[in-house]
């Protein structure tokens, strides 16, 4: 960070000694690889320079050099937590400029998976944020573990879908490459109805727990005007009061035809971004639960099925697409030069977008609401890095 | 036998006791919190995993012992020593029957709240002799805390005292015939959930286990700390873990009081311990960890004029019925 803008940052500096310290890329709550300089005047931070690039792995470059049947699958490995969006934003670029129709009932699959998706990132998301809280020696741990025990059952029904349990590569241009094996529906059904119950359970535990107010409440609060400064997205932005959604607001693959609220809480503050997921939760599982009702038959992708990886063409043309992942706006944009490969691939990833926050944010909170905010931001940062 | 040698004897098995106590209460916590997350918990090592203590005891001893370069050597190796030696000494004023202890002092709680108060030099000797920033950071929020929970702690400690009129830990327990302080109407049910919080402070345990903090502080004051003096800082925690919940059935629970044959009263008064170490460890693995100026406002806003309040109304009580208990 340039001394100008520290000095922006930092606040009212009565002259104490400080003390610089390395918060990170090692560290128990990282959340991967982040390295965060803090400068501190006793408990309380002053002032935090952000690092990011641990994780870099040449992503955009790497979207250049293999063809429109490889790439989905790299795509998964950008935001590892939420691999399906990622794939989403990539094959929806590349059929819009290659004007491809997908069937309704990829578009259906390919909402289940994104929604399904998102619950799975939420439980993760939920897990860690309490272990950051809570410690991985006490009631975050406990939370922790609740949560990932209903991710687990989610990772399952991805398992059947696609035989993988991480990274899928579940989409492809033109629709979806795997469908629904039989009775997935009605499994899907039943998992989903039992992940509603343990919310409320996870509501129940955390939301009369006094501990648990008094580290997110007024915590990290992001002003409205902040959020749209930065350019925030996903449950950030609806936690400062901004009803923006991409699947409201530009609806993709059949987004449209399905009923659901856009949650917005307006504090702005780690709890309000709770909130805000809480409430997603259920509005993925009624998102679900509605296509599950109204998948329609036919085939699952307009090509036919490939027999090598340079067989898919698109025409020339560029196109941005985006998408609403779990933790916002996911925007692939692509350049296409008629050949197999995009000419040339960017990212927008919401977790980086998202962390870019963070220096704004932290000044003048304690250490550990630190890691309260840097979880409630949940950043992923094979995303931030790619 | 000389009286000394005889004393010797007794604390060298109080000591061992102590050890082997430590060593399965991590497992029986282990299993507890297992139930709790829906796990199994520890399993594999001997039948349902008992054998797993002793597992965990001799990787750590073949640990290597890292020292780093930069740390105040002497200092840093005398913390782990200088932390479990107050931990372990406060057993011996604690009686577990009539007669079975090393020395039912007249003034024990006073020794008792005295000595486990000094455990935090040891604390701030690891801090500041690892010479590193996180565990720099522990030993200022362990020095604040102990600050703030030691007065709380005693004066909630100190209603037993005022209700029995005795300082004398055994005298506490006889007082307690025929009614627990547990179920002395108000003063007791209050005192004793006072003493469940400030007990857990006093722990340093989650919620209050700032100065732990993995999440933040990654371990604390312990960070730098690998093999055997890891293992006695583990060691000493539980330790004093132990002989507070001890404390807390001998104060609050009745001691070794129970039905059945006199010989039967160590093993109740080691049940209620249980008991009360449950409840801490339910407590631990259902908080999220609190803030420190949170903690500091708790202690110094709430539990101290609470507790106070607590220790003159228990005063008022008594001399209006004439007297303490036994005297």
């Amino acid at each position: 960070m340039d001394p100008e803008a520290r000095k922006v940052i930092e606040l009212g500096y009565a002259g104490n000694e400080r003390l610089v310290m390395n918060m990170g890329p090692q560290h128990p709550s990282a959340h991967g690889v982040f390295r965060a300089i803090l400068t501190l005047e006793g408990e309380s931070i002053v002032a935090v320079d952000a690092v990011i690039g641990y994780l870099h792995r040449c992503h955009e470059k790497l979207g250049e050099t293999l063809t429109y049947v490889q790439y989905p699958s790299i795509a998964s490995k950008t935001d590892y937590v939420a691999a399906m969006t990622s794939e989403l934003a990539y094959v929806l670029a590349a059929e819009t400029i290659g004007k491809i129709e997908v069937p309704r009932r990829a578009q259906y699959l390919r909402v289940i998976a994104a929604e399904l998706q998102r619950i799975a990132s939420h439980c993760l998301w939920l897990g860690t944020w309490c272990m950051d809280m809570g410690g991985a020696l006490g009631g975050g741990a406990t939370v922790f573990l609740y949560c990932f025990r209903e991710r687990e059952l989610l990772l399952d029904l991805f398992e059947a879908l696609t035989g993988a349990r991480l990274l899928y590569g579940f989409h492809q241009v033109g629709g979806t490459r795997y469908d629904a094996p039989a009775g997935w529906v009605e499994r899907c059904r039943s998992t989903v109805d039992l992940v509603e119950t343990r919310i409320d359970e996870y509501e129940a535990m955390l939301e009369d727990n006094a501990f648990f107010l008094a580290r997110t409440q007024g915590v990290g609060v992001i002003s409205r005007e902040l959020a749209q400064e930065i350019g925030v997205s996903g449950p950030l932005i609806r936690g400062s009061g901004i009803a923006y959604d991409v699947r409201r607001v530009e609806p993709y693959s059949g987004y449209g035809d399905f009923d659901f609220k856009v949650p917005v809480e307006t504090a702005g503050d780690c709890w309000a971004r709770y909130r805000v997921r809480m409430v997603e939760f259920r509005e993925s599982i009624k998102i679900v639960r509605q296509a599950l009702e109204s998948l329609p038959a036919g085939p699952i992708s307009s090509r036919p099925g490939v027999k090598s990886v340079g067989q898919v063409r698109i025409g020339k043309g560029e196109a941005y697409a985006r998408v609403e992942g779990p933790r916002g706006e996911v925007g692939c944009y692509l350049v296409a030069d008629g050949s197999a490969k995009p000419y040339r691939m960017k990212w927008r990833g919401a977790s980086f977008s998202n962390l870019a926050v963070l220096p704004h944010i932290v000044p003048g909170h304690k250490v550990a609401d630190m890691v309260a905010i840097m979880g409630s931001v949940d950043p992923v940062f094979g995303e931030v890095d790619r | 036998m000389a009286p000394a040698v005889r004393d010797l004897i007794a604390a060298f098995i109080l000591l061992n006791g102590v050890i082997g106590a430590v060593t399965y209460v991590t497992l029986l916590e282990r299993k507890f919190t297992a139930r709790l997350q829906s796990r199994i918990g520890p399993y594999r090592v001997g039948p349902h995993g008992l054998l797993q203590p002793i597992a965990d005891a001799l990787k750590l001893m073949m640990k290597e012992d890292v020292v780093p370069a930069a740390a105040d050597r002497w200092v840093y190796n005398l913390a782990p020593l200088a932390f479990l030696l107050p931990c372990v000494l406060i057993f011996g004023t604690i009686p577990f029957a009539p007669g079975l202890g090393l020395a039912d002092l007249n003034i024990g709680l006073l020794f008792f709240l005295a000595v486990s108060s000094l455990e935090i030099v040891g604390l701030f000797m690891g801090g500041w002799g690892s010479n590193n920033k996180y565990a720099l950071l522990s030993a200022m929020r362990a020095v604040n805390q102990i600050i703030s929970y030691d007065l709380p702690f005693i004066f909630v400690a100190l209603v037993p005292v005022v209700l029995s009129g005795t300082l004398r830990l055994g005298g506490i327990v006889e007082a307690q015939r025929g009614l627990w302080y547990v179920a002395y109407p108000i003063i007791g049910q209050l005192g004793f959930l006072a003493y469940l919080v400030t007990m857990i402070a006093a722990e340093n345990r989650v919620p209050f286990d700032i100065l732990e903090a993995e999440s933040e502080l990654v371990a604390g004051f312990r960070v730098e700390y690998s093999g055997m003096k890891f293992a006695l800082i583990q060691l000493a925690e539980y330790a004093h873990v132990i002989a507070t919940s001890y404390l807390g059935a001998l104060l609050f629970l009745g001691g070794w009081l129970g039905p059945g044959p006199g010989w039967l009263g160590a093993i109740w008064f080691t049940l209620k311990a249980v008991v009360v170490f449950l409840l801490v460890t339910w407590v631990r693995w259902s908080f999220v960890r609190i803030r420190v100026d949170q903690i500091l406002g708790i202690s110094w806003k709430l539990l101290l004029p609470a507790t106070l309040m607590l220790l003159l109304a228990t005063a008022f009580v008594v001399a209006w019925e004439g007297g303490g208990g036994v005297a």
